[in-house]
């Protein structure tokens, strides 16, 4: 009846027994909220089967922030674990806890933050920028919503019911394979990983049809905005990207499930296939997870240099050139591998070639400020601090992609250290930019600057402090994942230096949460109701704070890059004001019970609960099929409805 | 742990003060990347302290140019500066690639010395076939000697590294890579392994002991003494998973018996 699921699946130890018995009870709290305001009705109508965008995006910002929280309390597990658990001392935990933990915390922070962020901001930014009104496949989006939320609740799940795969993010076999890890860990990692991406895939698809379709009239592709390109890089990116994983996983499936032989080490499987199969993908993912830092930070620098971005088509050209790039790389991840001196310095090679076009963005970004005027706002300083970080990353990764450098430092703190100034330093510092510069355009609100300035100097030292030490350690010996380690190894004053610094960024995430706080209890103090606090550049400007349903009123024809600037130069001209009636797409619940039933079609694959496996597949094709025979519906706003918005709108034009 | 150790950092930062040839050939490589680049990533950090700076909203002295959004000249030398530095660093790692090829055997007036090194989990066995000794969680090698390292795991996949010495290869189940290391100095130097295997990761270090010539051949003698034998079955044995294990010496029973593990993976499924 319950497969392999027993009591037993619900004994933890104490640590974890808190994290659930505060996540169960953050839960009901909210249910309870929820009642309390009589708010269930309007969460499921205005949220739940929304298929608006911006509505998308703000549930995507919300999967994003609680995710967050959970890898972030990783994060600082792991940091204390290893601060404490030198010589005779084991630290606060078991060895199976703490690769739990750190396996959670990679698979947390790229899955679940990371394409979360991506899709986030491609759901809110990408149709304004574009001055469209929706997106090409508006179901699909919502479709690949709801898969990415579930796979995150799935991850949740797994803190309570069993346990999380101690095989780290990538479950390299035969590590993850059924000789080595027979239980339930690998397989809710396969299943979250791959409900999460096959999520990924549909929406890359949407995002893709969107971008190529439905720009508004005159803005040709070479007039789009440098963040709308990036996120159509990333797209085309993870559309050749995602199958490769989603293939790969289904490989190690089989072996896990029906005793196939891809990736096991005996019976003619070949287990560096995998390495390679996911590193194909893998590559290409940390660049689709740096895009949409890329873009937003080619809009932040024009418009807080109040010019616009220095060299436009060579930032193009340098996205393309790394997008494609970024395909015949991966092997510079397993450089260790043994493979002969032709192919590690070939793929040394590619690695290397990137750094040229990267060093042109940063060339261009600079120039931007040229004769500018440069405000030190806050999204402006996470830039200088994502340009430091990332030249010192991009240096590292260099160093990485020379193969006998790499042989000393693989799989090292040293390492460790190079990617997560690629990831803090450029991915979530560019989304905390985003984050302050977007803001005011979905809630109307600004966000406390003095707050904002507090938190970033937290995180930007807390980040130098925890993670320079880590490229020390690596040239002392120091591997990544040991939770334990000997006082003669001389690591012990670094290791409690980076904790104290992951403590000072703690510090900084807790301002940033109560700068959230105060912004939205303190409303009046922080409105903004020009809907163009920055003297922004690009379309989404243009229209209110926060839009209208329908994003604009009158669809804007555009002639120029940076067509909100040139109209208030008069360089442009401005839109007439001749209303239509508006054709949206009407709400549906279809996403939200599939992405319901891939949650439990993951859950009882993982289980092996046999019956409800295969009832919740035929239910996610019943509904499949239900949704390809009805007819696109829409709902028709009338010309007096958006009058009637955009009276209540005021003085705007 | 001795105060003295503690002043004496630098001991403890191997790669930087590497004690083989190896390390320090990639050491160095490391070294000329970095100035490489620092040309002209520290001219980046200057000149966005100065635009910063002098182009700051509140100078209105200075001058505003918003139409300045490109310039072919300017666009030309920063595409073609990270190029021309590119192609440096690209044409050194690639001959640093074939030179230092973990695969290749080292240049060297004395006989290269054949170690046969097996990852289980969680501990390295080491198995000297000239010598008819093994070892667990301990390598004695003799100094100025090349050694050719032969290595293969009976358990997940492991890295074999010794940071003092050299990079590291992976250990993989039913593949043998080769790597190629030699001591210039006496010591003790950490080996551990690189890559998650499991439970016991942790607990997978070793003790690198080089030493002179003399000391190894008596090293080795002792070891050829001792009590404990290992044969195939002896193996098995050793290979059941457990962690933080203790240093041990054996005579090894069975010269084939890095083949014969190797073989393990060989056989069809269920032999």
């Amino acid at each position: 009846m319950f497969g392999n699921l027993t009591w037993e699946a619900f004994r933890h130890d104490t640590i974890q027994s808190m994290a659930v018995i505060s996540m169960v009870f953050g839960g009901i709290g909210i249910a309870a909220l929820l009642f309390y305001l009589k708010r269930w009705k309007w969460l499921w109508k205005e949220w739940l089967t929304s298929v608006d965008p911006k509505r998308i995006g703000i549930m995507y910002m919300v999967v994003v922030l609680v995710m967050f929280c959970k890898g972030f309390s990783d994060a600082l597990l792991l940091r204390m674990q290893q601060a404490f658990s030198v010589g005779d001392s084991q630290g606060l935990l078991e060895p199976g806890h703490f690769q739990e933990i750190f396996s959670a915390h990679g698979t947390t922070m790229i899955f679940f933050v990371g394409m979360g962020i991506v899709f986030g901001l491609a759901n809110l930014i990408v149709p304004l920028q574009i001055g469209a009104r929706d997106v090409a496949y508006p179901f699909l989006n919502a479709l690949g919503f709801w898969l990415f939320a579930m796979a995150a609740i799935l991850s949740l799940v797994s803190l309570g019911i069993g346990h999380f795969s101690t095989a780290g993010w990538l479950a390299y076999p035969p590590l993850s394979g059924l000789e080595y890890s027979p239980g339930e860990g690998v397989d809710y990692w396969i299943w979250m990983v791959q409900i999460a991406g096959v999520g990924s895939t549909i929406s890359g698809i949407n995002f893709l049809a969107t971008i190529l379709k439905m720009r508004c009239p005159g803005m040709t592709l070479k007039k789009m905005p440098i963040f709308v390109w990036s996120i159509l890089c990333c797209m085309v990116m993870v559309i050749f990207a995602f199958p490769i994983l989603t293939a790969t996983l289904y490989m190690l499936t089989l072996d896990r499930y029906l005793g196939m032989h891809f990736f096991t080490a005996g019976g003619g499987g070949n287990f560096m296939m995998y390495v390679n199969l996911i590193w194909a993908w893998g590559h290409p993912e940390v660049y689709i997870l740096i895009f949409p830092a890329f873009g937003t930070f080619s809009e932040v620098v024009a418009t807080f240099s109040e010019k616009r971005i220095f060299g436009y088509l060579s930032m193009v050209w340098a996205l393309i050139i790394i997008a494609v790039l970024s395909f015949i790389v991966w092997l510079h991840h397993f450089f260790t591998m043994g493979a002969g001196p032709e192919v590690n310095a070939f793929f040394a090679v590619m690695t290397m070639v990137i750094a040229i076009p990267t060093g042109v963005k940063i060339f261009n970004w600079l120039f931007t400020k040229f004769r500018g005027r440069v405000h030190f706002s806050s999204p402006m300083l996470w830039f200088f601090a994502f340009l430091l970080n990332f030249t010192v990353a991009g240096m590292t990764g260099v160093l990485l992609s020379a193969p006998p450098v790499d042989y000393q430092v693989h799989n090292s703190l040293f390492l460790i250290a190079h990617f997560h100034g690629m990831v803090i330093g450029g991915v979530l510092f560019g989304f905390f930019s985003a984050f302050t510069y977007w803001f005011p355009k979905f809630t109307g609100l600004v966000l406390d600057e003095k707050l904002n300035k507090y938190a970033f100097w937290c995180w930007f030292s807390g980040f130098l402090l925890a993670f320079m030490p880590l490229y020390m350690l690596g040239f002392m010996g120091a591997t990544r994942r040991l939770n334990h380690y000997d006082a003669t190894t001389g690591w012990h004053p670094l290791f409690v230096l980076a904790a104290v610094g992951a403590l000072i960024i703690f510090f900084g995430a807790c301002i940033q949460v109560y700068g959230l706080y105060s912004t939205l209890k303190n409303r009046s103090k922080h409105r903004d109701r020009t809907g163009d606090p920055w003297n922004g550049r690009t379309l989404e400007w243009s229209t209110a704070s926060p839009p209208p349903i329908y994003n604009f009123a009158i669809i804007p024809t555009v002639n120029q890059l940076d067509p909100v600037w040139a109209m208030k130069r008069d360089e442009a001209p401005r839109p007439v004001c001749h209303y239509e009636d508006i054709h949206l797409p009407i709400n549906t619940a279809i996403p939200l019970y599939m992405g319901i039933l891939a949650l439990i079609f993951g859950f009882a694959m993982t289980w092996h609960i046999g019956w409800l496996s295969i009832v919740s597949f035929i239910g996610i094709v019943t509904l499949l099929i239900l949704r390809l025979s009805g007819h696109d519906e829409h709902d028709v706003m009338t010309v007096a409805e958006v009058k009637k918005i955009e009276a209540a709108r005021g003085s705007y034009g | 742990m001795q105060p003295v150790e503690v002043i004496y950092f630098r001991e403890y930062i191997a790669m930087l003060f590497p004690k083989g040839m190896i390390a320090l050939e990639e050491r160095n490589l490391l070294f000329i990347l970095q100035a490489i680049m620092l040309l002209i990533v520290i001219p980046v950090y200057i000149l966005t302290f100065i635009f910063s700076w002098k182009y700051r909203a509140t100078n209105k002295k200075e001058i505003y140019d918003p139409d300045l959004v490109d310039n072919k000249l300017a666009e030309y030398l920063w595409w073609g500066l990270p190029f021309v530095l590119t192609c440096i660093i690209c044409a050194i790692s690639w001959i640093k690639t074939f030179e230092l090829d973990p695969y290749k055997p080292l240049v060297s007036d004395k006989k290269p010395k054949t170690i046969q090194v097996v990852a289980l989990q969680w501990k390295w066995l080491f198995i000297y076939p000239e010598e008819k000794i093994a070892s667990v969680n301990f390598l004695q090698i003799p100094s100025h000697t090349p050694i050719h390292f032969e290595i293969t795991a009976d358990a997940p996949m492991n890295s074999f590294w010794i940071p003092h010495l050299g990079g590291q290869i992976y250990a993989m189940p039913k593949m043998k890579s080769v790597l190629h290391l030699i001591a210039d100095e006496e010591g003790d130097f950490r080996g551990s392994s690189a890559n998650l295997s499991g439970e016991g990761f942790a607990g997978m270090h070793f003790i690198t002991r080089a030493s002179t010539e003399d000391d190894y051949q008596q090293w080795v003698a002792a070891t050829q003494q001792s009590m404990q034998q290992l044969g195939f079955e002896e193996y098995e044995q050793l290979a059941l998973p457990s962690t933080d294990n203790s240093e041990e010496v054996y005579q090894l029973q069975d010269e084939d018996l890095f083949d014969r593990i190797l073989m393990k993976f060989m056989a069809p499924k269920g032999q």
